[in-house]
């Protein structure tokens, strides 16, 4: 049996892969957003848990244990054949937190997705990006029906630092979604060009 | 998207979130045949993508191997994917698919690229190619 019928034709391209996180509570639009830019249907993947709520590496008698799966949407922009984004769009909740260490590992930058509903639902993701240093960018998913809000009382409530930026958007409208990515990558450059500060820890 | 999400619409009572990002294990594991990564391996990022090797087109080489093994090579070859493609593809939790990978790259069947190194932003000028290849979208 041999993989592939004939030998290859052209060398494989490696790309180099980046990613963003959507971070935001449930229903807030995190896969509607990753849908709307990705170049695939948004897929799943899933995480072991074990009892501790760790994710597992070890395999082994995991059958025998109790464990659950966590599921992570996440989709793909192929920027040139040697540039891919991917967008992973994060559960909100406290109990999935080891998902969003691992994530956050070399992650270009983040989009808190947030509802004026529920903005209380939003503190949590801020939190953790504000204290890594992690470049993000709040985008106000507009819900028809939602009373809209001046951007100046929900920077407010949310207390952001004056340079992250607060966007209005449509989480199905693949234009708004891309203004939501530029400026978050546009966040990144900022603090990239800039030395090094040291990170409260 | 689940059902639960297809049925509500706007905001979600508390006792949602959990059957919509939380299930039960259903899946066997035979496929790793209850084998561990390694302690030596290191982790495999999500959007780490695998490479075959040329050896991957030998015959020879692969007696050993799972047909998801092979599946792996196979959806790798014409064009590499990143481990979460290849978990979702296959339909199987990443952390099988570590495993997986992990037992081709030490049959040197297929490489790893690394990703961005952690507590590294990428650099300036892959940024602002980010930003001018999104807003060419
Ligand atoms: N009206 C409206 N509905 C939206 C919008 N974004 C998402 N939805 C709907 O809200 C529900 C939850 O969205 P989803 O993306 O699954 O949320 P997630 O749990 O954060 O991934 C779905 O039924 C979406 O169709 C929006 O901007 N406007
Ligand atoms: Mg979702």
């Amino acid at each position: 049996m041999a993989f592939g019928r004939s030998s290859r034709k052209k060398p494989l391209v490696e790309p180099v892969t980046l990613k963003i996180l959507v971070a935001g509570g449930f229903g807030v639009g995190k896969t509607t957003l990753v849908g709307a830019v990705s170049e695939i249907r948004p897929l799943r993947t899933e995480e072991i848990l074990s009892e501790a709520g760790r994710p597992v590496d070890d395999l082994h008698g995991v059958e025998n244990k109790s464990t659950t799966t966590v599921a992570m949407d996440f989709g793909r922009i192929t920027l040139r054949d040697d540039l891919v984004l991917y967008l992973f769009g994060t559960p909100g909740q406290d109990r999935f937190w080891f998902l969003w260490d691992e994530l956050a590992q070399g992650a270009l930058g983040a989009v808190v997705l947030a509802d004026t509903r529920r903005l209380e639902e939003s503190f949590a993701a801020i939190d953790y990006f504000e204290r890594r240093g992690i470049p993000f960018t709040v985008a106000v998913n507009c819900f028809e029906g939602a009373q809209r809000f001046p951007a100046e009382s929900v920077r407010g409530a949310l207390d952001l630092d004056p340079e992250v930026e607060l966007l209005m958007c449509d989480a199905r409208d693949r234009e708004s979604v891309k203004n939501v990515l530029v400026a978050v990558v546009e966040h990144a450059l900022v603090l990239a060009d800039r030395p090094a500060a040291p990170v409260p820890t | 998207m689940t059902d639960a999400e297809q049925q509500d619409q706007g905001p979600h009572p508390a006792q949602h979130w959990f059957d919509d990002d939380a299930g039960p294990v259903v899946r066997p594991y035979a496929m790793t045949r209850g084998r561990t990564s390694a302690a030596t391996r290191h982790r495999l990022d999500l959007i780490a993508v695998v490479v075959p090797e040329p050896a991957a087109d030998d015959p020879g080489r692969d007696q050993t191997l799972s047909p998801e093994h092979v599946e792996i090579v196979e959806r790798c070859s014409d064009t590499p994917q990143s481990i979460a493609e290849l978990a979702a593809g296959l339909d199987l939790p990443v952390g099988v698919v570590r495993v997986l990978v992990g037992d081709l790259v030490e049959d040197e069947l297929v490489h790893v690229t690394r990703p961005v190194p952690p507590a590294e932003l990428p650099d300036v000028s892959i940024l602002r190619e980010v930003i001018n290849g999104l807003r060419a979208l």
